[in-house]
This record gives C-alpha cells, structure tokens and sequence, in this order.
C-alpha cells in the first residue's frame, strides 16, 4: 500500500494540486454563502446531500476519487484511446438530438430520472482536446501544412457546431479556444489576428453609424497606402492587398453583421449583445420584436438584470468586502443564477477587491503554471493537451468573470471548480487530472 | 520542431496576462473607485420602514382633550397568499363585484408587488371591520392592519383644528425632502400652523428585505433604527362647551363668531358657518364627504372667521369715535343735529333715527348709532386742521386702522389669514384720478366704502376697546407639553401690543358708556342680561351680487360686536350673519347666549328656548341655491364636452330633475324682481327646512329673473360648440 501511495504520488506537480483542491473548496464555500438558509444545520447538511454546496462536496469527493483512478492509469492510455474518446463523444453529442430534453432554453441536455442530467458538450471538451492533441503529436503530421491545419480546426468546429445545433452558443464558442493551441503549434498568426480584428469590427459596427464607420475605414486604407508608398511603388499587388482588405472590411460592416444578427443568432442573443455595450436593441423584423418583448415582459429584461444585480453586488462588497454571510445582494437571492454562472459575486461582495484579487491570483497562478508544465513536456502530446486544457480554463474564466462585471456579454458559461454544477466540476477535475498523470510521465515521449 | 515556436508560448502568456490585467482594473472600478453599487446595494436590500409616532392631543382651556388619535382598520391583501379564498362572500362583505375584486387584485400586483401587502380596502367601516374580523380566517392574504386616524371627540372646532391629509410633491419639496411619499401632515388648521409640535418624530426601523420584497429581518441589528418620538400636545383657550353651543347657534347661517378673551388674546370660540362635522373627513366616508363639500358653493370649507371679509357697518362707529376724540376734533359733549340724514355732500346719507337730539353727543350718537354724527365726525377727522390736506389726514386715519389690526394681518396660529381691505390713500388717487375728499369716501365713516375687516379682526378691535388700547395678537395655543426655549411659536403670542394706550381713558370711558347704552336701551336691548353689564355695537352692512350677469342686492348682513362685563372684560365677541337683516335680530342673541354661558357658565331655562329656536332657523341665502345650479350644470356641461359623455351631465346634476331645468325659460317670462322682498319671503318659507339648502336634493330651485340665452340651451345641441360659460 505504502509503495504504491509514493508510486501515485511521485512526480505530481504539488502546486497545480493544491491550487486545485483550493478552488475547489473555495467553490463549496461561495456555494454555501450563496444558499444558506438561516438556521440549517450546516454539519447535517454537508453530509446528507439535499442542499447544493453539500451535493457539491460530494461532487468534489468524487472528482477526487475519479482523479486517483486516473493517475493509477498508464499515460500511454490516452494517447491510445484518445480518437476513441473523441469518437464516442461525438455520438453522445448526435444521441442528443433524439433525447434531448428542454432545460433553460437549451436543447443539449438529456436526463435521467430527475436526478441526473448529462450535458454531452461538456464532457466533449476533455475529448476534443484528447482528440486535437493526439492528431497534432501524430508523426504523420505536418502541422505546417493549411491541409493538417483544416484538419485539426475541424476536430475542434465539429462538437461546436452540433452544439449550436442544439441551442447552446455560450458552449460552442468554448471550442474555439482551441486555436490557441494551433496557434502555439503553428497556426499562422495571421489567424488569430484575423479573428481579433474580426471581433473589433463587429463591436465597431455596433457602436458607430455605418456610413461613419465606412468612411474612418477608408480613411485608415488611404492612410496605410500613403505610409506604404513606397512599397506600393516597388510592388503594385500591395496596393491591390490594400484595397481588397477594405473592401472585405467594409463588406463585413455592411452586410456581413447584420446578416449574423438577424439570421445567424438568437434574438435574446443579439440583445445581450447590446445590453453589454450599452446600447438599445430594436430588430427590423416584427416577429423577433415581438418576441423580445415577451422575453422581456416575463423575465424582467433576464440578461440586463442579471448583470446590473450582478455588478451591484460585486461593487457593493467595497475594500475589504462584507464578510462570509453578510453580502445582502447574496443572501437575499437578487442575483439569479448566483451558485452557477455569477458565484463570482458571493465572493466579490463577501470578501471585496482583496478578496477578489487574492481569488484572481490563484487562478493566473494556476493557469500560468499549467503554461510552465505545458512547455516542460518532451512529447508533443503532452504539450498539446495541456496547452489545451490552459486555453479552455482561460476561456471560461476571463469570459465567467467579465460577464459578472458587464464586460462581456451574458453566455452561460460557469466558473470553473467553482460554479455549481456536478457534470463541470468533474469535468474539469478530469482535465486536471490527466494533465497530472501526464506531466508524471513527461520525460517520456508519448504518440 | 517544438523549438520553431517557442516564441509562441510568450505570447500566449502575454495574452493571459492583459486578460487578467484587465478583470483587475475592471474589479478596482467596481468596488473601490465607485461608491453607486453601494448604495444600489443598500437600496436593494434595505427597506426603510417609517414608524409613525403618535400626533399629540389638543385640549381646550378646561384640559378637555377635543382632538386625539383613535385607530381604524385597512383591509390589505398580499396577492401572493390569496389562495381558495370565498370571493363571492367576501364580494358581499365589502359591497363589490367580483370583476372589481379582480380589478383590486390586479391593481394591487401592479402596484406593490405579489409578495407585499397592498391597501385592498381602505377606512373600513366599524361593522365591515367588525364582520370582517370575525370571517377573516376564510380569505387566506387578507389581512387588518391598524391605521391611526385623528378623532374629533366633540364633533366641533371643524375650521380651528383642521385635518391631516397625504402629502402632495409641493409639500416634500418644500420641506427638503424633510416628509415622504404617505407621511401625514396637517393640511390646515392648528393641524397645520403646530405640525412641527404635534407631529412628533418619525421612527425608523432598518429592514432587511430579499428578491421578492419578503422581510427578512432588521438590518445590522438595528443599528441605524430610530426610536418615534410621539408628538407633543396642545393646551389652547379654547372653551369647547362655548364653541359647541356657538356652532349650535350658527347651524344653517353663513356667517361667523369669535370669541376672544381680551386679557391674554386668547380665542375662547371660532365658528365658521355653514359647517361640516370634521370626523367624516377622517374615515371611510372621506372621499365622498370631501367632494361633496368642495363643490358646495356656500364654501363650507371656508374659515370665514379669518378668510371672510365684511363691510363693518356700525360696528366701526365706536373706532371712529375713538379716533376722532383721540385726535381732539370732537369732545365728548359734541352733537350734530340729525333729520334723517347726512347732506354734508352731494350724496344724502341716510339715517335710521329721524327724531331730534338723537346724536345730541357722542354717547347718545352711539347708542342710536347715528349714521349723520359719525359721517361728520369722519370728515372732521379726515379734514383735519393740523394737517390741510384730506390725504394727509386720510394716511393718519389709516394708520389708526393699521393700529386697529384692521387692513394688515394680526398673525393668528391658523394658515392663511387674509389681511382685510383699508384703502390706501393711493387707491383712491388711482380711482378718482387725484380728485378726491372726504365726501368721496364719506360711507368709510359708517364703515361701509371700501373697507373691509374679517370677524377676527372685528373681535380683535373690541379687545382694544375693553382693554383701553392694549391687545395680544389672538391665538389659541397657550402652551404646549413640554415646551423648550427652542419653542419660539407662541412667542409672538405673549407680546402686549400697546398700539392705542396713547388715547385716554376719559375717551374709552365715553365710548364704553354709549356702547353699555346700545344693549340698555339702544339696539341690541335683546342682548341684555340682567346683573352683566355688556358694551355692545349692531350692525348692519349692505349686500350686493352678481348673479345672472346681474347685480342683486341681497339682505343686510347681520353684524354684532360687543365685550362684556365692562368693568373687567373677559370676553370680547364679534358675530357676523350673513344676509339675514338687522344686527340686533339674529347676530345679537347669538353673542348674548355666548357672554351668558362663558360668563354664568350656563343660560337661563327661560332663554333655552330661544337657543333652540334661533339654532333652527335656517338663514342660508337662497340666491346660493340658484348659483349652486349653476356651478353644477356648469360643470357637467364642462365634463360632458371634454370627454364627449353624457353620463357627466348625469353625475353632476344628479338630483335636479329635467321637469325642474325647465322653468329658466318659464320663470323668466313674468318679472320677479330679484329684491329683498322677493328674497326675504323665499326666506320666509324654508324656516322649517332644517337641510342645507346647499346640498342638492332640495326640493326645487328659487331662480331669479334672467334674460334667457341662447347658451342656456346649447349644450342640449351637440352640432353646436357654444363658448364655455362661468359662472
């Protein structure tokens, strides 16, 4: 017993699982704050599992128990099954559509009895990052090749897609953190640049008159081609680049938007949009108008409301913030969905910005040394995958976090170790977990 | 190959870093840079609940309380816990239908919530409390709650002691922000001039509430709570038996009485006639009550003892006397022979008294209130020799009014005194162009003109009288419970006015001499009563109105002023009844029965009778009745054309018939002189009708001649959009 204990033992990064166990019980705290009721007995709750923080601990013991199993398994296991996994992830994720059943307005949702409900997106994300690490760290694959990089993007885009099939956005956009994997195995930078100046003239579109926006577009073209003309004079086909990169610019402003806005997403989703940048929605067609206005007639304009209690609560915990308990906001339930996707206010209001910040570090601590083991790995598939398991922790964070904060839009997305939610503490305790197992083996060289 | 883009990893790290970077300064703004969440946060979960405390109790001069607190009950109704609840039995309970119920419900979910409690019914009724109580069980959300409501233990004192009501945004923004949204203020009355003594200090209790506005508990463990302070009472001068038996007496009258003592300025009585009874403006009938008084053209709501202005009539002449032996243009001894009338300018001015030596001197003029002497007199004050000039002399007669009380505001404790009407010399420049003398306003001598002083003022001047020169400023209040030198309202109050202590004694001898005269053998001999000695003065002012775009004279109104006994005053009256005759036949006896009761403490059985029968006259003007009318069709047709609904004209006139619309045409072929005969007989006749003649379920309408117009009918034509006629 004792050989084996230092066997399981040996080689763990120590720091990764503590911070880990410390999240984790960070999250069971901000769960109990968030739902305590006045005169329940805390010890009998923590043990019997009817209130959500004593569920959670019982979440998080098994996670634990999940973990020992996964570090007494041979590294090699993963990388052999790891296709299989993916492979099966994707029928769960196909099974869905015939047995969803209808829960907050998601469909990608089946359940079992009443008591258990399996999200099969979520559990896809240890698959697909199993999945893309294994077709990168394949020796056939050159990954400076657009052909493998199709490849390892379409790994990745497929669970999304099937994802927003089923009405779950918040999840989909999940996955597209994995290009930050390729793009630290080769991806073109050119791609990430791309897709951010994307972001920045969606946003722009939104907050400036289009006529506006296209002439501070050509502006900024005409700039460029007089600071490069010298180069334009050596070469005519940058000139050409110039005009063609406005052109698709001005294209996108024009008719690319409001195309995605009115037939691409969500009504709700359009109007959360707006709501983070402050501006009014009002849609063309009548029927998405009508149907806002129903949404907002019976859930009290959800999305604004949320993230005006949400920042209130947050704000209102100050310096040194109010004590364990002692946040009204909390307590008194005026933030809706306050143990999954806003916990992060229990804590912003109970413990304020040194609690805050103290929180913060952990998790940048925690990311940053996942970055430190990701670059420490001889094999690639290690790298890959716990690059993997970084950019998919960062997503939900900073998203998680700015949403609380008004600084992005409202996708229900939780806080990782700490939202309520027995399928995502699992989860990501999995991702965690095999990050270990594989980070004991990391002199190895694993295909 | 890992080594190509080992760069990479920096970036990716730059990457996480900005994004935390970001979050921390977002967090900074958040929590310590802005205070609002704060505050939004206290908003949201703290509900200030206001402990109202008790207002204090007004007693009268003998420590009676007249106005104390009682409670009443609300029905509310938290929306949220109605379940199976027997609507139609609790329909049949309130006198509602159920679409009104549902109505309620919904107005209540709209209002305050469904998990708070909202007024479902409010004021109810003693027996709709009491069936309630006992059902209450069978409506699950429906609770009671008690409500303190201020109670009028005598019925009395309507005008005095006022009424408390909501505040209005006027009210909150003049007292920064001071009172809030549902705080009860005195809205008039000593309710009003004492509400910073008798309201007290709010209480307020810190309550934590959750998402549904559920209460949850106090806040910080009352921390921040304040205990209420209940208010302070009143002790006024106020002789509640004597204001009772006067409001007896002025039932059915417009008019006025006011009772002061004239050693410390005290009112003993204020009546206002018509009245109302103040408990209906407390309870459930409120709404009603109060509409119904609003409209009433009679002004019931009125004060007329310090908002109505009166011609003084006789009831100046002993002032004029004053005036003019104070300034030594007559002595005592001087006499004017009198035949019927004044033809010292162009215009006679009749007199009551034709018989000769009637106005022999200044005692025998007053007590036969020689309507001659005191026009002479008033020209020889005003044409004085010292001064040369009539406005000279007419600034200096002024300011002996001034000094009177009369033509400024004394400062009584009650909101909204007017002032009265002395012209100023520049009035009658603006009026006669420059041109003017003492024959231009020679009436201002009988007190007619364009002088003008409300019953308290009049009262105030018989203070100065008895007192020889001095007075306080009247008031009620003589001290309050408690009272600090932080307490600077009735300060004013012990302040002696020694305005007129100049004039001698010999001169107030004289003038008390002739007005013990009036009640002995001039006047007012129905005053007398044996063993009091009264000084006393009738009066007699003319009337006029407009109605129908007509000038009516109306009867006389009936004045009295008077302070008794003469050796050592201790009451001084004024009595006004409008539109009713002489001064010595209604307002003379009123102020008789007054001294008789304030001075023996109770009235001769032999007198009772009279109380009795005076207390039923009914002297309301019947010209109101005809304008009463006219308000009311004024206003339907007003509705009627705004909202295009001829249910208004219904609303409005309900209570007149059509058949009784009719006779504006018929009445108006055959001439009935609107005079005082034609008045006084329509008088005659609704002696025995004890209603108010106001209110509009009387029998029929007096109308008084009127050519008939085209817009009398117009409005019965929708084609037609006739101007908006007022009345």
């Amino acid at each position: 017993m004792r050989t084996n204990n230092n066997e399981i033992s040996k080689g763990i990064d120590g720091l990764l699982l503590w911070l880990y166990i410390l999240l984790c019980v960070i999250g069971i705290v901000s769960i109990f704050a968030a739902t305590y009721n006045e005169g329940d007995d805390i010890l009998d709750s923590f043990i019997s599992i009817k209130t959500d923080y004593g569920k959670q601990t019982m979440f998080f013991l098994l996670s634990i128990f999940l973990g020992v199993i996964i570090l007494l398994t041979d590294s090699k296991f993963f990388t052999a099954t790891a296709n299989l996994w993916y492979t099966a992830g994707i029928f769960l994720l196909l099974l869905v559509f015939p047995f969803h059943s209808n829960i907050k307005g998601t469909e990608s949702i089946i359940k079992f009895g009443n008591a258990f409900q399996l999200q099969p997106i979520q559990l896809c994300i240890v698959f697909a990052n199993l999945a893309l690490a294994k077709y990168i760290s394949r020796i056939e694959t050159n990954f400076n090749k657009l052909r493998s990089q199709l490849i390892a993007a379409a790994i990745v885009v497929a669970p999304a897609l099937l994802a927003i099939l089923q009405k779950e956005t918040g999840l989909a956009l999940v996955y597209f953190s994995f290009f930050l994997v390729m793009f630290r195995e080769g991806l073109p930078a050119i791609v990430l640049v791309v897709g951010f100046s994307f972001a920045i003239l969606v946003v722009a579109t939104l907050l400036v008159e289009p006529n506006i926006l296209a002439l501070i577009l050509t502006g900024i073209a005409m700039l460029t081609a007089y600071f490069m003309r010298k180069q334009i004079k050596r070469r005519k086909s940058v000139l050409s680049w110039i005009i063609a990169i406005w052109a698709i610019c001005v294209s996108i402003q024009r008719f690319a938007v409001p195309f995605i806005f009115d037939h691409v997403l969500q009504p709700y989703q359009v109007k959360r949009i707006y709501d983070t940048i402050g501006k009014d929605y009002i849609p063309k067609d009548a029927a998405a108008l009508a149907d806002i206005e129903k949404d907002a007639a019976q859930k009290k304009d959800a999305g604004n409301y949320n993230v005006k209690q949400s920042k209130i609560a947050i704000g209102s915990g100050g310096l040194l913030g109010k004590g364990l308990l002692k946040g009204t906001q909390t307590r008194y339930a005026f933030v809706p969905e306050q143990r999954t996707d806003f916990i992060f206010c229990t804590i912003g209001e109970g413990f304020g910005f040194a609690g805050s910040m103290f929180f913060i570090a952990i998790y940048a601590i925690f990311l940053f040394r996942i970055i430190l083991i990701a670059e420490r790995q001889r094999s690639t598939f290690s790298r890959c995958y716990a690059y993997g398991v970084a950019s998919v922790l960062f997503f939900h964070i900073a998203i998680n976090l700015c949403m609380t904060m008004g600084l992005a839009p409202v996708i229900g997305i939780p806080l990782p170790f700490v939202s309520y939610g027995g399928l995502s503490l699992v989860t990501f305790s999995a991702m965690v977990f095999i990050l270990l197992r594989l980070d004991k083996d990391r002199q190895m060289v694993l295909r | 190959m890992p080594a190509f883009n080992q760069s990479r990893q920096n970036i990716i790290r730059l990457i996480f870093g900005a994004t935390f970077v970001i979050i921390a300064v977002r967090l900074f703004i958040l929590q310590v840079f802005s205070d609002q969440y704060k505050l939004q946060a206290l908003d949201n979960a703290v509900y200030r609940k206001v402990v109202y405390p008790d207002r204090g109790i007004i007693f009268d001069r003998h420590k009676k309380p007249i106005l104390n607190n009682t409670i009443i009950f609300d029905l509310t109704v938290t929306p949220y816990e109605v379940r199976n609840v027997d609507t139609t039995f609790l329909c049949n309970l309130l006198n509602i239908d159920v679409a009104e119920f549902k109505e309620r419900i919904l107005t209540a979910i709209i209002k305050n919530g469904r998990y708070r409690p909202s007024v479902f019914e409010g004021l109810l009724s003693i027996d709709v409390q009491a069936k309630l109580e006992e059902n209450i069980w069978r409506f699950p959300g429906f609770t009671l709650i008690e409500r303190p409501i201020r109670n009028y233990l005598f019925n009395a004192g309507a005008h005095l002691l006022g009424d408390i009501g909501e505040v209005d945004t006027a009210i909150i923004r003049r007292s920064n922000n001071f009172y809030q949204m549902g705080d009860f203020v005195g809205r008039s009355g000593l309710e009003q001039y004492y509400e910073s003594v008798l309201m007290g200090k709010r209480g307020v209790q810190n309550l934590i509430k959750d998402n549904r506005n559920r209460l949850q508990g106090s806040w910080e463990n009352g921390k921040y709570d304040t205990v209420a302070v209940a208010g302070r009472n009143l002790y006024t001068y106020l002789d509640i038996e004597l204001q009772q038996l006067a409001e007896k007496l002025m039932s059915n009258k417009v008019g006025s009485v006011v009772a002061i003592d004239p050693k410390t300025g005290g009112i003993l009585s204020m009546v206002s006639g018509p009245s109302f009874d103040p408990n209906d403006l407390t309870g459930s009938t409120r709404r009603e009550k109060y509409a119904s008084l609003v409209l009433n053209v009679s002004g019931p709501l009125m004060n007329r003892a310090t908002r109505g202005l009166y011609e003084p009539g006789s009831t100046f002449k002993p002032i004029g006397g004053l005036v003019a032996l104070d300034l030594g243009v007559i002595t005592p001894g001087y006499g004017v022979a009198c035949s019927g009338a004044y033809y010292g300018c162009a215009k006679p001015v009749r007199c009551e008294h034709h018989n000769p030596g009637h106005a022999a001197n200044l005692r025998l003029a007053l007590a036969n209130s020689c309507n001659s002497y005191f026009c002479q007199i008033y020209r020889m004050t005003v044409d004085n020799l010292q001064d040369r000039n009539v406005k000279k002399g007419y600034a200096r007669w002024q300011d002996y009014m001034n000094a009177f009380g009369w033509g400024q505001r004394l400062g009584v404790d009650l909101p909204n005194e007017l002032p009265g009407n002395i012209p100023d010399t520049s009035e009658y420049n603006k009026d006669y162009r420059g041109y003017w003398n003492s024959c231009t306003n020679v009436t201002l001598g009988i007190g007619q003109d364009k002088m003008q002083v409300t019953p308290l003022q009049l009262a105030n001047a018989m203070c100065i009288i008895a007192n020889k020169g001095f007075y306080y400023t009247p008031h009620f209040v003589e001290k309050f419970e408690n009272e600090t030198a932080k307490d600077t309202l009735l300060k004013k109050f012990k302040e002696k006015h020694a305005a007129l202590t100049h004039i001698p004694d010999n001169a107030y001898e004289v003038i008390h001499a002739g007005m013990q005269d009036v009640v002995e053998s001039g006047t007012a001999r129905s005053a007398k009563i044996p063993g009091i000695n009264i000084c006393a003065k009738t009066g007699t002012s003319e009337k006029y109105t407009v109605l129908d775009g007509r000038r009516i004279k109306l009867p006389n109104n009936s004045m009295f002023v008077c302070f008794a006994p003469r050796e050592d005053p201790k009451i001084a009256i004024a009595v006004v009844v409008e539109n009713s005759g002489f001064g010595s036949t209604w307002a003379a006896p009123i102020a008789s029965f007054l001294i008789e009761k304030y001075l023996t403490d109770s009235i001769r059985t032999e007198r009772m009778k009279d109380v009795e029968r005076i207390s039923q006259t009914n002297l309301m003007p019947s010209y109101l009745k005809r304008k009463q009318f006219i308000a009311d069709s004024t206003r339907a047709y007003f509705y009627f054309n705004l909202r295009k609904d001829s249910s208004y004209i219904r609303k409005y006139l309900k209570g007149y018939t059509h058949k009784e619309k009719k006779p504006v045409q018929s009445v108006s072929q055959e001439p009935v002189a609107a005079t005082e005969t034609r008045v006084k007989a329509s008088r005659l006749s609704n002696t025995t009708d004890s209603s108010l003649p106001g209110a509009r379920q009387s029998d029929n309408i007096i109308h008084i001649k009127r050519p008939t117009r085209k817009a009398d009918s117009a409005w019965m034509n929708k084609n037609r959009q006739p101007k908006n006629q007022t009345s």
